[in-house]
Formats: C-alpha cells, sequence, structure tokens
C-alpha cells in the first residue's frame, strides 16, 4: 500500500515561504508527475515526503498515518537522485543490497532479492563493477535498482533523466514507466519537463512559486487548465494567448488557443490575419511563426507538409470549441 | 605526421620531468654520499662523485657522540602525538564546518588561516616566557603542544575540504536506504572519507616531523627531536660536513621511507584532493 495525502503542508527556509500550503491525495500504486518551472519547490515538496526536510506546517498522511515526525528510514519510502547518489565504495551488488542489509534481511534473501532486481533492469553483468566503471544509463539504473529492491510503499524520482543524453531518456522513460506498471508502486516523479510529465503521468501537479497550481490527468489539464500559467506551462509548442478586443468579444481578459487548434489558410478571408515569420518544415509536421500585427506572434501547427515561407499572408482560423477563456486573474471561465 | 610530432614531445617532456626530478633530488643524494666520505673527502674540490673511499665511520662517531635513537623516539612521539591530538580536534571541526555551515564558516576558516601568516619569531618571546613560568620547555608535552597549534589550522582546512567533497546526497541515500546515523558513518561515510584522513595524518606528521623552528627554540635534550639533532652538528667550531650529513640522513631516513610507501596519498594530500 502507498496511500499519500497532503495536507496545508508548508515549509519556510529562515523567512523565506518555499511551499505555501499543499493539499494533494495521491492514489496508491498511481504514478504522480510534479512539474514546474525551476525553482518553483519540486524538489523541496519531494524531499519534505522523503522526510529529508522537516515540514514547517501541516501534515503528511502515508496510509493514512502521520509521518511528519518519523524519519526517512522508517518512512517505507525510496528515492531515485538526480545525482543517482551511488555509494563509490561498493560495487553494483553492494549498492543495490545495502537497503536490505540495513533493513536486517538474511543474506540468502538479499542475494536473490539482488539478483531479480538486477535482471530485470539489465544489470546483471556489472554486478561486480563499481559505480566508476559504468555508463550514465547503467548507474541511473543501479539507482533504480537500489530503489525497487527494497519494496517500498513509494518511489520518489528527482529528475532522474536530467544527466541522461536525449535518446537515451526517451528510451529510460518508457522503462521507468513500464516498470511501474509492473510493480504496481505508487511513483511520484519530479521534473521540469512537461513533455516528460504529459507522456508518464497518470495524474500531474502542476506546481508554480510554492503552490500546486493545478492537478489533474495529462488531458484534463491539456483540454482544461484551471488558469494562464497552467495553460501556458503544459502542451508543446505553448498556447496562443490574444488580449484586447477580441478577448473582449468573447467575454474574456485573454483568451488562449493551441498552436494545433488554428486551422492555417492561405491568404484567407476570415479568421486572423498575418505574415509568416519563421516556418520549420519537419515533414511530418509544420510549424508556423507568424507576426499577427496587433495579436503578436502566433504559434501555429500543421499535421503534415505545408508549403509556406517566410513573407507569405496566411490567415489563422481558431477551432471555436477549443477556445479557452480566462478572466482578468487569470483564471479558466468555464461556460 | 601528427604522432611522430606526439611522440617527439612525449619524450621531451619525460626528459624534462627526469631532469627537474634530479635537481630536486640531488642535494638529498649528495648529502647521503657525503655521510659515507671522510671528513677531507667531503670537503674535497673538485668533489668526488662516487669513486672516493666509502665509510660508515661517520655514522659510528654521530652514534657515539648523540644519541640518535632517544632523539628519534622524541620525534615519533612529538610528530605522532601531536597530528593525533591535531586531528581528534579537527574531525569534527571541519565536520561540522562542512555539514552544517552557518554564515561565519568562511569566516572562521578564513581566521584560521591567516594565523599560519603571521611569522612564529613574532609570539616567540611571550611563549618562551609562558613554557618557562609553566615548567614546559624541553618537555615532549610541551613541544607536542605547540605543534599541534601550529598545524591545527593546516589539518582542519585540508579535512574541510575533504569532507565538502562528499556529497551530501549520497548520505541522504543512505539515510533513505535506512542506515541509522551510525551506520552512515560506519557504511558510508568512513569508507569515503579515508582517503581524506589518510592524506591529512600523513602530511601533518612529516610537517611536524620537520618542524625546526619551536623544536630548537624549545628544547635542548631531554625532549630534543631529530631537528636538534641534525643542529647540533653545525657547531661553531666549523662545520663537519660528512657527519652533519649522516645525522641527516638518519633523521630523515624514516620520513622517507614513509613518504615513499605512502606518495600516491600524499599527492592526494598536497593538491588538496585535486588529482584523483
Ligand atoms: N536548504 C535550502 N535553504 C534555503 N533555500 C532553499 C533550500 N533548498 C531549496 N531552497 C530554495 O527553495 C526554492 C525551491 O527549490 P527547489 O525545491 O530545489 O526547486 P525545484 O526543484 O523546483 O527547481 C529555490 O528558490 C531554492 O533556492
Ligand atoms: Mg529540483
Amino acid at each position: 500500500m502507498g496511500q499519500i495525502t497532503l495536507q496545508g503542508v508548508q515549509k519556510s527556509f529562515g523567512p523565506v515561504h518555499i511551499i505555501k500550503g499543499a493539499d494533494l491525495d495521491i492514489a496508491d500504486g498511481s504514478f504522480v508527475v510534479f512539474v514546474g518551472p525551476s525553482g518553483c519547490g519540486k524538489t523541496t515538496l519531494l524531499r519534505l515526503i522523503a522526510g529529508l526536510e522537516d515540514v514547517t506546517g501541516g501534515a503528511i498522511l502515508i496510509d493514512g498515518r502521520n509521518v511528519v515526525d518519523v524519519p526517512p528510514a522508517k518512512r517505507g519510502l525510496s528515492m531515485v537522485f538526480q545525482s543517482y547518489a551511488l555509494y563509490p565504495h561498493m560495487s553494483v551488488r553492494g549498492n543495490i543490497a545495502f537497503g536490505l542489509k540495513m533493513a536486517g534481511i538474511a543474506r540468502d534473501e538479499i542475494n536473490r532479492k539482488v539478483e531479480a532486481a538486477a535482471a530485470t533492469l539489465n544489470l546483471t553483468p556489472y554486478l561486480d563493477r563499481k559505480p566508476r566503471e559504468l555508463s550514465g544509463g547503467q548507474r541511473q539504473r543501479v539507482a533504480i535498482g537500489r530503489a525497487i529492491v527494497r519494496e517500498p510503499k513509494a518511489f520518489l524520482f528527482d529528475e532522474p533523466l536530467s544527466n541522461l543524453d536525449a535518446a537515451l531518456r526517451v528510451q529510460m522513460r518508457l522503462e521507468v514507466t513500464r516498470l511501474q506498471k509492473q510493480l504496481g508502486t505508487t511513483a511520484i516523479y519530479v521534473t521540469h519537463d512537461q513533455v516528460e510529465a504529459m507522456t508518464m503521468a497518470d495524474k500531474i501537479v502542476v506546481l508554480n512559486g510554492g503552490r500546486i497550481e493545478q492537478y489533474g490527468s495529462p488531458l484534463e489539464l491539456y483540454e482544461k487548465p484551471a488558469n494562464l500559467f497552467v495553460a501556458g506551462f503544459i502542451g508543446s509548442p505553448k498556447m496562443n494567448f490574444v488580449t484586447g478586443e477580441i478577448a473582449k468579444q468573447q467575454g474574456a481578459a485573454t483568451i488562449g488557443v493551441r498552436p494545433e487548434h488554428l486551422k492555417v489558410e492561405r491568404d484567407g478571408q476570415g479568421g486572423w490575419h498575418g505574415t509568416v515569420s519563421v516556418a520549420e518544415h519537419l515533414g511530418s509536421d509544420t510549424f508556423l511563426y507568424v507576426d499577427a500585427g496587433p495579436l503578436g506572434m502566433l504559434t501555429a501547427r500543421y499535421v503534415g507538409e505545408l508549403d509556406l515561407h517566410p513573407g507569405d499572408r496566411v490567415s489563422l482560423i481558431p477551432d471555436p470549441a477549443r477556445i479557452h477563456r480566462f478572466d482578468d486573474s487569470g483564471k479558466s471561465i468555464h461556460a | 605526421m601528427a604522432r611522430m610530432v606526439t611522440t617527439r614531445r612525449k619524450v621531451i617532456s619525460t626528459a624534462a620531468a627526469w631532469l627537474v626530478g634530479f635537481l630536486i633530488f640531488f642535494p638529498i643524494l649528495w648529502m647521503v654520499l657525503a655521510s659515507f666520505k671522510t671528513e677531507l673527502e667531503a670537503f674535497a674540490i673538485p668533489p668526488s662523485f662516487l669513486f672516493f673511499h666509502w665509510t660508515t665511520e661517520n655514522y659510528a662517531t654521530v652514534q657515539e657522540r648523540s644519541d640518535y635513537f632517544h632523539h628519534a623516539l622524541n620525534s615519533i612521539i612529538i610528530a605522532g602525538g601531536s597530528t593525533l591530538i591535531a586531528m581528534l580536534i579537527a574531525i569534527p571541526a571541519a565536520w561540522s564546518m562542512a555539514f552544517s555551515p552557518t554564515k561565519r564558516t568562511k569566516d572562521v576558516l578564513l581566521w584560521m588561516l591567516s594565523t599560519k601568516m603571521m611569522p612564529p619569531v613574532g609570539v616567540l618571546v611571550p611563549i618562551y616566557l609562558i613554557y618557562r613560568t609553566f615548567g614546559l620547555l624541553d618537555t615532549r608535552s610541551g613541544l607536542i603542544f605547540i605543534l599541534c597549534l601550529g598545524n591545527l589550522p593546516i589539518v582542519i582546512w585540508m579535512l574541510f575540504t575533504y569532507f565538502k567533497e562528499i556529497p551530501k546526497d549520497i548520505l541522504e541515500a543512505a539515510r533513505m536506504d535506512g542506515a541509522t546515523i551510525g551506520r552512515e558513518l560506519i557504511y558510508v561515510l568512513t569508507p569515503m572519507a579515508v582517503p581524506g584522513l589518510a592524506s591529512t595524518l600523513l602530511l601533518n606528521l612529516i610537517l611536524a616531523w620537520n618542524e625546526a623552528f619551536w623544536t630548537l627554540n624549545l628544547s635542548t635534550l631531554e625532549a630534543a627531536p631529530l631537528t636538534v639533532f641534525i643542529a647540533s652538528y653545525s657547531s661553531p667550531e666549523g662545520l663537519f660536513w660528512a657527519k652533519l650529513s649522516a645525522a641527516s640522513t638518519l633523521a630523515i631516513a624514516p620520513i622517507l621511507v614513509l613518504g615513499w610507501f605512502s606518495q600516491r596519498q600524499l599527492v592526494r594530500g598536497l593538491t588538496f584532493g585535486a588529482v584523483k
């Protein structure tokens, strides 16, 4: 079991409030991603759950028990650090076995479990190597092995893939998701990369400036962002925002349209007019950056190849069903 | 072509390194050679290099005139004692500064280092008078005390830089893995800190062994270490090169042997861990 609940969790370092009251319910077995810009408090929140930092206020419940005064070792969670944090003087076997050894488990059982974990992660040939003799991806696997072998209530990941190159990152992303589903263990995963968040999460927590902006499934966040921040943060390329007269006509202070919901027409009649300033042809997609005069720069995405070039006049027609409206304070207006 | 240039460069730099190494080593070699010459030959111009009448009579005379083992024992006790006490004080000090620093930590460290910039002779008279009052002159404990104080800033600095190198993440990983503070210390911290502790210990042993200012000024016979033993051979009646060389060779032999066997740790120590 690994059900985690945060109730009004706060954290300050001296006079600085970093986490300004977080409420959250994480269901057993789910994969929850904390996402947000750098410095928004993701790591701090994760470390509070881990017990590596003490809360300034509020409660953290694991399976219904308040653990704010429980030391990290007794919370039954395991963590994968961004830096891997492997024990440099121990072999891969020693690294993975360490937690079990600390728990006083019999040697035979430790060996059995370590070998099982190593097999799952394709680490068997490397069991007797030291961390410095491994590649980045292998070290990452050892760190994950160390986490899974203890059969914790939940895994905590702090940007575990950010030190890997792009190709390996995509591969490990899949492996981590697959492993989590296979084990059925609750996972909390911190990243600043919204693509990682969208692809891996059952549910996403969007953090900004120490506050939870929204908590929901990837599609909920995409389709019904709670406010301007979430709307701008989730989705790539970013949502287009338009203010002024056009927004007012829709009864909003700001309206937002995602690039994929702008229909592009060469010199058409309706919609918003502009001039292509940059066109990116990826074959599968075409991204257009359009200078739309008083509306500012707009981004449009077309699936497939579109033969448009800088200087071409285009009109962009927003899909009326996909226009997001926001009030003065940035909150979404739902019809 | 490129390969030829690099081989040539390799040869040149290797030769240069050997040359520099030899230049640095030469005085020691010369001293050892001189210790096996007669006084007359030691002075001879042009000097003879290897083809002279080898003799060990200097060593015999030196041992006869002054008790080498007495001084060597003093050296061991004083260098070992002061290093050990300095380590005992410095480990917790450096520890707390590295792992729970405050706003003033950097200032404290700099202040400690600044004490090393004062010429010791500036405080010789007051220290001498204090030592005389408390009966510490020519005692081993007196020398242990002053050498310990003298080396403490360096010991703390070295340990601090080593401890700082230990990533906090790894300690936290151990804590997440369920290690208690005690087990974290035994299984994770100590193994990671041992190379740093060893090089600090070695370097300070050598510094204390070679320390000549305080030992010469605060001891005469009873507590006198090997530095005093060497100095006694440069007497007002004239220098006895061969005997001085023999005494010096005897004095540096133990530390040379120690240094030889711990080269790797020493290099790490002297570069503050920059070379791995
Ligand atoms: N130990 C600390 N003392 C003081 N400030 C800290 C400490 N740890 C983190 N912070 C501050 O808290 C904020 C959030 O940090 P962090 O949780 O690491 O952000 P993120 O992981 O989202 O990038 C940052 O402004 C950081 O400077
Ligand atoms: Mg972070």
